[in-house]
């Protein structure tokens, strides 16, 4: 995003997905936009139900096509995926563009051993043969970490610990050596060390093959750690985007600032309670009109005229960086003191 | 698997041991005397007592229970009959003949019935399951839906009657239903089971149906079902291969169930239709106080239940390898 004379690998424009249910149109994705450069990564942060993980489905189609009407463009190395056939999607699909679910253990098939969920994805793509797809399965377990992959590539998932399972999910990810990795909050589920240990895993393999990747989290710890620009989604739009040190230091969106100061700092003396971002967030069905955010926005009545209620605000990028918000520059630098910043270290 | 299997089988011998006491029990719960019924009018205590002999009930009901256990597992001396080998369940009250012998010899009109529905039931259920999980929503759904909604509410003494009405008598479809052995003539024994099986079917297809569907639509939404698709396995791959194999455990249990019941007796199926089978057998031994033919149907029917269980728990076993059989 920073730099305009690379052509992105990722490219969403205007993406809309609206899914019909019995009580309406649920606007699970109302106009996002964003690109991604070859081996880098971007980070999409948000509360539950903020669109992060159904722009991602999108991404490699698999979100349910007679319930969703999407528009937009998504293009991957000039390909327009939104318009591809079934058939050349699945020949994408764990090939050129793969994903890391959040829960190992719900997203490894129960009835397979690790050693054929890896397998296969390799077979299918290459055509390889048993015995090479299986050599190839350990090879992966091995690349990961996984100790004696020899051996526990014929183990079921049950059979592994949660880390060793998330593990095995990278590897049948990163087994047909994809061009994009999009990887959907795959920490979440784990302990903090297991946690590290995946990060490094992820920036190691990102290194070598020079894959780009889509991280989507709601951690701001792990945005810090991994991304090289960020997204901050809300209500199924970007309200701000920007490089990592950009958000992350001098973030320009109150949501943004909301997410930063409700984290704890362990400079701060114990007794500081949480600061949390009041009420819960909006429903996608009957979205608050104006700014999505405006009423749990602390700066709301600030911005003359009510426009907050009345008004969405633009999204207005300028080199990469941009927010949705209509606080002017200096109203920012009055509200947002010191409230930010820690994050970024 | 074997340690299960060893295990599994000791179990079901204690069971079917305390079913057979419990019927013993009971049958001598009913106020009627079996000697009674056949000493006939001119009834002398001498001529009651030689047939107390003859049938062995000359004694009180835990030895009699004995000899009965030890006749079926080392044979029998009988006054009325001789020797009878093991494994004897002794002679029919009614008419003499030895049990085992009238189960055998009833046994396959009961197993063809059994089998037979069990495949139409079987393919036509998970069919339409399978069909209605994947149209979720559309017509073709909710007519299957409604459909096995309808079917599961009938009964079988119901449409039974009405298919033999209509098919057989007015229309001249199908062949009224008897009993032929395959052996004898494979034609006549397919054509006579047709309506039986068809009717059997309609009933149990709907519960198949509504299982396969729900089942399937629950393992079509799991996570890992989404994970095999974002690898770029097809929808059909993935369709059998995940969802269908996750689905099918419910459906084998249901399935083994089904089959220990049919096969232990469809009492109104085969009184419907009037096949001479173990149902029926059952109902007339009940009617004629026939106590060693009670006791070989029932253990039969327990026994036929118990099998399927265990084979049902080794198949799950061989579906799911998170389940280890121990």
């Amino acid at each position: 995003m920073t730099s305009t004379d690379q052509q992105p690998f990722l490219s969403v424009r205007d993406l809309k997905v609206h899914f019909s249910t019995e009580d309406g149109i649920v606007k699970a994705v109302d106009g996002l936009s964003f690109d991604l450069l070859k081996g880098k990564t971007l980070g999409i942060v948000g509360e539950s139900g903020s669109g992060k993980s159904v722009t991602n489905l999108a991404i490699l189609g698999l979100h349910d096509r007679d319930r969703t009407a999407i528009e937009g463009e998504i293009l991957l190395d000039d390909k327009e995926l939104l318009t591809a056939s079934e058939k050349q999607l699945e020949r994408l699909r764990g090939n050129k563009m793969s994903m890391i679910f959040q829960d190992a253990l719900a997203s490894l098939s129960p009835y397979h051993t690790i050693g054929k969920q890896i397998s296969e994805t390799y077979r299918k793509h290459t055509g390889a043969s048993k015995s090479q797809s299986r050599a190839r399965a350990i090879e992966m377990l091995r690349r990961v970490g996984i100790p004696q992959p020899e051996v526990r590539v014929d183990d079921y998932p049950h059979q592994f610990s949660g880390g060793m399972r998330q593990r095995a999910m990278i590897a049948m990810a990163l087994v047909c050596d994809p061009e994009l990795l999009i990887a959907d909050e795959p920490t979440t589920a784990l302990d903090v060390t297991v946690q590290a240990q995946i990060m490094d895993l992820l920036k190691d393999l990102q290194q070598e093959f020079g894959t780009s990747i889509v991280f989507i989290t709601h951690d701001l710890g792990v945005i810090a750690d991994i991304a090289d620009d960020v997204l901050v989604m809300y209500g199924g739009r970007c309200v701000e985007r920007g490089t990592k040190r950009e958000v992350l230091r001098s973030p320009q969106h109150p949501y943004t600032l909301g997410l930063l100061s409700s984290m704890p700092n362990l400079e701060h003396p114990v007794d500081v309670p949480l600061n949390p971002i009041p009420g819960s967030p909006p429903s996608l069905l009957n979205p608050p009109t104006g700014c999505r955010f405006h009423p749990r926005c602390t700066f709301a009545e600030k911005v003359e005229g009510g426009l907050c209620s009345k008004e969405q605000p633009p999204l207005e990028v300028t080199n990469g960086r941009g927010s949705a918000c209509h606080l002017t520059a200096d109203q920012r630098a009055e509200f947002f003191t010191d409230l930010a910043g820690s994050a970024a270290n | 698997m074997l340690r299960f299997l060893v295990r599994r089988v000791i179990g079901a011998l204690v069971i079917l041991l305390i079913i057979s006491a419990i019927t013993f029990w009971l049958f001598y719960a009913v106020p009627r005397d079996p000697a009674m019924m056949s000493c006939g009018k001119n009834c002398t205590p001498e001529n009651l007592a030689q047939i107390r002999k003859n049938l062995g009930i000359d004694h009180s009901i835990p030895v009699q229970y004995w000899y009965w256990l030890k006749g079926v597992f080392a044979g029998r001396d009988y006054a009325g009959y001789g020797y009878c080998d093991a494994p004897c369940f002794g002679y029919s009250f009614a008419n003499n003949v030895p049990v085992f012998d009238t189960i055998m010899d009833r046994l396959p009109t009961t197993l063809s019935l059994a089998f037979g529905a069990a495949v139409v039931f079987l393919v036509l259920g998970v069919g339409a399951g399978m069909l209605a999980a994947l149209k979720q929503g559309r017509f073709l759904d909710k007519f299957a839906s409604s459909a096995s909604l309808l079917g599961s509410s009938l009964q079988i003494y119901f449409v039974g009657y009405i298919a033999m009405y209509y098919f057989v008598a007015q229309l001249g479809w199908l062949d009224q239903p008897s009993w032929t052995p395959f052996s004898d003539d494979p034609v006549a024994w397919f054509s006579g089971l047709l309506l039986p099986w068809l009717v059997l079917a309609i009933i149990f297809t709907a519960n198949y149906t509504r299982m396969t569907r729900s089942q399937l639509v629950e393992q079509l939404s799991e996570d890992y079902v989404r994970t095999a698709r974002a690898k770029g396995l097809s929808r059909a791959n993935v369709f059998f291969r995940f969802a269908w194999r996750g689905a099918m455990g419910p459906i084998v249990t249901v399935f083994g169930i089904d089959l220990g019941t049919l096969i232990g007796g469809a009492i109104i199926t085969e009184q419907t239709f009037s096949l001479p089978g173990i149902g029926r057998l059952a109902v007339k031994s009940v009617d004629q106080s026939d106590l060693p033919m009670l006791l070989g149907v029932t253990l039969l029917a327990a026994g036929a239940i118990v099998f399927f269980n265990i084979i049902v728990d080794a198949v799950y076993a061989l579906i799911d390898p998170r389940i280890r059989l121990a």
